[in-house]
């Protein structure tokens, strides 16, 4: 179910003009239904942009699925740390950016890498860097919202973040939720099991399960798609629910082509089988690749713009007027007279003064008494 | 022929035998001595929660060990030894395995591999305390000391993590290490080749030791010196069984073919098993008690003052020593003792000195307030006196007034009558 196929059948049937029968009395075609078209054409014509961030453990294939899902090879030639360099190592932010076309329609893609995550002996707060950069981002586009040339915004703001789990584990660690609970409501987060050629069938609909529970039950709010109108066709509505059901998706990426079932196809060779990353009985790939591309892109764009950025506006917002009207206090003008506030110094004095001022009169009242009782 | 004559020379004399004398037999008593008494092997698994620590040990002993699933979520690392009874024809193994829980699951791992080590070096205390006892039974002793360590490495491809380097760094010189690397069917064999190379020379370059297979037996040397360049094995654990062909073999069934356990071109599970239990299990036993424990007594003992020759390079007798170190020890409690006393007192002294002070002050209040008061009540009198005056001199005013205008208006009305 192409989303993009779908688009070109409705705007070809909207095009071919009605035929007028004496029959059917419809209404004179006026053509605003090309709409859709037209937007489709100045859309190819902009291009698009899509900024992706990986996250997770080194060695966990990250590199390998973005190469996969691309079909390019963003990383030749990167050197990887030794273990004794990882020890007190820092998260890195590195980004790729590429231009790729595929039937005239280009997409300015860029990678965000985070070389270091959960590497190092101490990952105490590991995930700042992470999200002081994703502050950066949307402060950046915030600024440049607000100036007064808006014509050429770049936008870097991270639209999706792929978490990568392990697979070797029973479900998840203590550093992927303090992760995901960090940025979870920054960037859409989609949680993958890596390395899925390590698990069985079953293994996996397990660790599925368990990851599942463990999101809820840590209140992580993971990207969710968007449910599919009512009027769609039952097989879209039966492809959606697979779909979600299968979450997380257990992915397998790949640098090779091997020969298998007399095709050629990316994959990765072993003494006892072909694993194919593009075989759905073998992997999630196809469906992450489906969604995350040929589907739901444009949507992660939207709910980052309306959801993530906008709740990040309005924080910002809200923090500079409570600023504001704070220093606007301190330094106003002669009608607002300054509450000095005493302190609690002169507070215990005074009231101690009150108090002698009041035995002393008592003291005098009573002299007073004494006298006037004398003369009597 | 024998020669009899008795030189009282220090050159060893290889003697030539005139007939069967039957000493031959002393290994097959040892054997049998040793099969009687039973043998006792401790192996510690050392790897992050679920790399496949418990499943690799039921493959290996081919029993199902009972274990839980640990969670990730433990504050620290704790060790879990769990000892089992095992028999195989008629030779008797107590296996102790100690599992890692909680390794490499929290976010700070500096201390991971604390416990690890507090708890090599206690079974080494005790086995040295039993040694070092008057009346000992060693032959008796349940020795629990640690004979090898399997080191679990994640299969990421890449290379060693840092925490791995940490720990094993820190372990090495307690225990003899044997890294393997935990399931490994998800590395390809290109892969696999290139991570051990990098996994060796990672540690060599770090100067960590791990265990080398001996190669000094002419009967296991070839085997040995093969298999040490098969380091670290890549193994791969199942306890469930799948047919294949015509058989059932111990696998892992996936939708792209299944991965056979005791298949050499599938992984190094047979090796390892071969090098662990057939062929090097009793020189492991040895390494321990050979190297490592002797490394540890010798630590232990000079930290504790003694030495084996004294300031004139004789011989110290440990008795001596004992009573030296006694009376030191009775010292330095009687010195603290008195320390402490002292400290009592002079606290005591404080507070009395603290509370004479208080009272000096409140005297000294007292004595100001009193002060206050008399000065008061002396200027109230004063104002009274004063105040007292006044209505003299008034009513003194007033009667004056009042005979002056008593007398006043007669004289008026004499005036008058005129």
């Amino acid at each position: 179910m192409d989303a993009i196929m779908l688009q070109e059948k409705l705007v070809e049937r909207l095009l071919c003009p009605r035929v007028r029968t004496a029959r059917q009395k419809e209404k004179q075609y006026v053509g605003f239904a090309t709409l859709p078209n037209q937007v489709h054409r100045k859309s190819v014509k902009k291009g698009f942009d899509f900024t992706l961030m990986v996250a997770g453990e080194s060695g966990m294939g990250k590199s390998t699925l973005v190469n996969s899902l691309f079909l390019t090879d963003l990383y030749k030639d990167r050197k990887l740390l030794n273990a004794e360099e990882r020890i007190n190592q820092t998260v890195e932010i590195i980004k790729h950016t590429v231009d790729i076309e595929e039937k005239g329609v280009k997409l300015k893609l860029t990678i965000v890498d985070t070389p270091g995550f959960g590497d190092a002996v101490n990952n105490n707060e590991c995930w700042k860097p992470i999200t002081d950069y994703i502050d950066q981002q949307f402060e950046q586009y915030f600024r440049d919202e607000s100036g007064l040339n808006r014509k050429n915004i770049q936008d870097n703001r991270v639209h999706c973040c792929l978490y990568f789990i392990p697979p070797f584990g029973h479900g998840l660690r203590p550093v992927d939720v303090e992760f995901m609970k960090a940025l979870h409501e920054k960037v859409n987060i989609i949680p993958l099991i890596a390395k899925a050629d390590c698990l069985t069938p079953n293994e996996i609909k397990k660790l599925k399960d368990r990851v599942r529970e463990e999101i809820d039950k840590f209140g992580i709010k993971v990207y969710q798609f968007p449910e599919c109108d009512s009027d769609e066709d039952e097989e879209f509505k039966q492809l959606d629910k697979e779909l979600k059901e299968c979450t997380p998706f257990a992915v397998i990426g790949s640098n090779t082509v091997v020969e298998a079932r007399g095709q050629r196809v990316r994959g990765r060779l072993y003494p006892w089988g072909i694993v194919e990353v593009e075989n759905q009985s073998h992997c999630d790939f196809v469906k992450l690749r489906n969604m995350l591309i040929r589907s739901h892109m444009h949507d992660l764009k939207d709910v980052t713009c309306d959801v993530h950025y906008e709740n990040y506006r309005a924080q910002c917002i809200q923090e500079m007027t409570s600023k504001l009207a704070q220093d606007n206090r301190m330094e106003s003008p002669i009608p607002i007279l300054p509450l000095s506030t005493p302190d609690v110094d002169t507070e215990k004095l005074i009231k101690m003064k009150d108090e002698e001022l009041k035995r002393m009169q008592e003291m005098l009242n009573k002299m007073q008494q004494q006298m006037h009782d004398k003369d009597q | 022929k024998l020669n009899a004559v008795g030189r009282a020379n220090e050159e060893k004399r290889n003697l030539s035998l005139g007939g069967h004398v039957g000493f031959d037999s002393l290994p097959d008593q040892l054997v049998s001595k040793s099969v009687t008494q039973g043998f006792c092997f401790n192996i510690l698994c050392v790897g992050e929660t679920g790399i496949g620590k418990s499943t690799l040990m039921n493959t290996l002993f081919n029993t199902m060990f009972e274990n839980e699933e640990a969670s990730h979520y433990q504050n620290g690392v704790y060790l879990r030894p769990r000892t089992y009874d095992l028999q195989e024809s008629n030779v008797h193994l107590k296996l102790t395995i100690v599992d890692t829980v909680g390794f490499g699951d929290q976010i700070n791992k500096e201390d991971s591999y604390k416990p690890i080590v507090d708890y090599i070096d206690t079974q080494f205390e005790n086995y040295l305390q039993e040694e070092l006892k008057i009346k000992r039974s060693l032959f008796n002793y349940h020795d629990t000391r640690i004979h090898i360590c399997l080191y679990f490495i994640a299969p990421t491809g890449h290379s060693l993590k840092s925490l791995d380097l940490v720990t094993m760094k820190k372990l090495d010189s307690k225990v003899s290490i044997i890294p393997i690397i935990a399931k490994a069917d998800t590395v390809s064999k290109s892969e696999l080749h290139k991570f051990k190379i990098k996994i060796m020379s990672e540690l060599v370059s770090n100067g960590v030791q791990i265990y080398q297979f001996p190669t000094d037996d002419e009967a296991v040397s070839e085997i040995n010196a093969s298999m040490n360049a098969h380091l670290p094995f890549a193994v791969v654990g199942s306890v469930e069984e799948v047919k294949v062909g015509n058989k059932t073999v111990r696998a892992r069934q996936y939708p792209w073919g299944v991965v056979q356990v005791e298949n050499e071109s599938h992984c190094d599970f047979v090796k390892l098993r071969e090098m662990l239990i057939r062929v090097n299990m009793e020189d492991l036993r040895e390494q321990t008690h050979a190297r490592h424990y002797e490394l540890y007594r010798r630590c232990k003992l000079e930290e504790m003052g003694f030495k084996d020759t004294d300031p004139d390079s004789q011989p110290f007798s440990l008795q001596e020593t004992y009573e030296a170190k006694r009376k030191e020890f009775l010292g330095d409690l009687q010195r603290k003792e008195e320390e402490m006393r002292q400290m009592f007192v002079n606290k005591v002294k404080e507070t009395e000195a603290e509370l004479k002070e208080k009272e000096r002050e409140l005297h000294e209040k007292f004595e100001q307030l009193k002060r206050m008061h008399q000065e008061e009540k002396r200027k109230v009198e004063e104002k009274r006196r004063d105040l007292e005056e006044e209505m003299n001199a008034f009513n003194r005013k007033k009667m004056a007034v009042e005979t002056l205008s008593l007398s006043q208006p007669l004289k008026k009305d004499k005036d008058k009558k005129k």
